[in-house]
């Protein structure tokens, strides 16, 4: 090859832009959900059964649910974002995808943040859409509500980020799926506890901007730290199978 | 410094260097903490408020110390794994990993058993409490993808990876007595200022982290032979230095 036809030269897929590789692979993985349209629909099923635990298990009284339901709801939210993370790379680990996605000329880290987005609007974004059904049914006031739906809806999306490195990491071990929870849920108490400090707050009727504004500060933060992390765990795993 | 850095990459090197070093960090350690403690514990004045029941600081506030700048130096040594690929890093964040949880779990303790006579409660859901549970859970996930993880090198990288994503937890438990209202005193010390304590308060507080620290130095070197033992079992000086060992 001499040196002017290699300057010429240039990989196929040099011609498609980052933002495009990241559409094109955030619609692949909706509609490959699509198809499974029963993996889609177990976490929200799990989200409605552990709600229910709550007041079957400690009290159905209105005055506790009003107390605690926020807390429930964010707890199940929580939860069922953390039993769907499992999915997020393992089936294009399985079939050889992932490691092509490696190899993409695009940076890696921007492949993450596109399948992560795909993974909350399929698991977060249908908890916030359920949250205020849920709301209603461990009696929170209008207000709650509406105070909850926003911290869910800034809060999920941070806690796909967090947590899709941990399934990175786990990405090809044996009883990934504890191992997951156990790296996960210290990096998810921070996020825990200021969703539900701000629905406490709303309850009380104190101003929740201060709130909203250091959730949407973990949420910035997330969202541009985060998809480093996931994309060097997610080589590792790789170099290690 | 370069040379150094590069001798660190020798496990064999580290491994006759930490021989030499460690009598000295636990005779220091030893002396200084017994110093401390036995100053602290039984001739430092009482406290006006809390009589005698203050003394648990001479140990819940170093193990508290050294909890956290365990973590903060696995940080540094997780760095340096991603960066360098330096074996010798791994070793350290692998064998103080343990040790880091055993320190949290004994500054929650202390701290328990403080709690009870001075607030009343063994437990209380307070911020600084509350970080310092999620920095004994960090250690336990840290242990456990360390463990999960059979191929040495990729469990480095990944190990390294999560002790990295953790070190957001610090500036947390180190600001949130400050950015909260908590239950919980502020710092004993600072660089900046001087302690809000009487000097016969402090001094062996002082003393007593010192040689917790150093007490640290020396179980950390002995875990981290260890561990070089047990990973560079096929090469020929471990073979030979247990052979001497054994004769």
């Amino acid at each position: 090859m001499t040196s002017d036809t290699r300057a010429g030269w240039r990989p196929v897929t040099e011609s498609v832009g980052s933002v495009r590789a990241m559409k094109a692979l955030f619609l692949r993985d909706l509609k490959a959900a699509f198809r499974q349209r029963q993996d889609l629909l177990n976490p929200l099923l799990f989200f409605i059964m552990v709600v229910t635990l709550f007041p079957l298990g400690v009290s159905p009284e209105v005055s506790f649910l009003q107390q605690a339901g926020s807390g429930i709801l964010w707890v199940a939210a929580l939860l069922s974002v953390l039993l769907s993370l499992d999915h997020l790379f393992r089936h294009d680990y399985d079939d050889g995808t992932l490691e092509q996605l490696v190899l993409q000329p695009q940076p890696l880290f921007l492949l993450v943040l596109a399948k992560v987005a795909a993974h909350w609007v399929l698991t977060g974004l249908p908890l916030v859409l359920l949250a205020p059904i849920l709301g209603i049914m461990v009696h929170l006031d209008g207000n709650s509500i509406g105070v909850l739906c926003l911290t869910l809806l800034i809060g999920t999306p941070v806690l796909s980020l967090i947590g899709a490195i941990g399934a990175a990491l786990t990405l090809g071990l044996r009883s990934a799926g504890v191992l997951l929870s156990l790296l996960i849920i210290p990096l998810y108490i921070p996020v825990l506890i200021f969703g539900t400090g701000t629905v406490a707050a709303a309850g009380e009727g104190a101003p929740v901007s201060g709130y909203v504004a250091l959730m949407s500060a973990f949420l910035v933060l997330a969202v541009t730290l985060a998809p480093f992390a996931s994309a060097a765990a997610l080589r590792i795993s790789l170099s290690n199978a | 410094m370069w040379q150094l850095f590069h001798k660190l990459g020798s496990p064999k090197w580290f491994f006759g260097m930490a021989n030499r070093l460690m009598p000295w960090l636990l005779l220091g350690g030893v002396a200084l903490l017994f110093a401390g403690l036995i100053w602290g514990l039984a001739f430092a004045p009482q406290d006006y408020l809390q009589g005698n029941s203050y003394r648990i600081i001479f140990i819940h506030v170093p193990s508290a110390f050294l909890a956290q700048s365990v973590y903060i130096m696995m940080a540094v040594a997780a760095a340096v794994t991603l960066v360098w690929r330096m074996k010798l890093a791994d070793v350290f964040v692998k064998s103080v990993a343990p040790v880091g949880a055993v320190l949290t779990f004994l500054a929650l303790f202390t701290g328990a058993v403080w709690g009870k006579p001075t607030w009343g409660t063994w437990w209380i859901w307070d911020a600084r409490l509350t970080s310092m549970l999620i920095l004994l859970f960090l250690y336990f996930g840290v242990i456990a993808l360390g463990a999960a993880i059979s191929d040495e090198k990729s469990s480095a990288r990944a190990v390294a990876v999560l002790v990295l994503v953790g070190v957001v937890n610090i500036p947390i438990i180190k600001y949130s007595v400050e950015w909260w209202n908590t239950l919980h005193q502020p710092a004993t010390f600072k660089l900046t200022e001087k302690p809000s304590m009487p000097a016969e308060m402090w001094v062996p507080l002082l003393l007593s982290v010192l040689g917790l620290y150093l007490i640290f130095g020396w179980f950390a070197c002995l875990r981290m032979q260890t561990e070089i033992l047990i990973r560079e079992r096929r090469t020929r000086w471990v073979k030979e230095l247990v052979l001497a060992g054994r004769s």
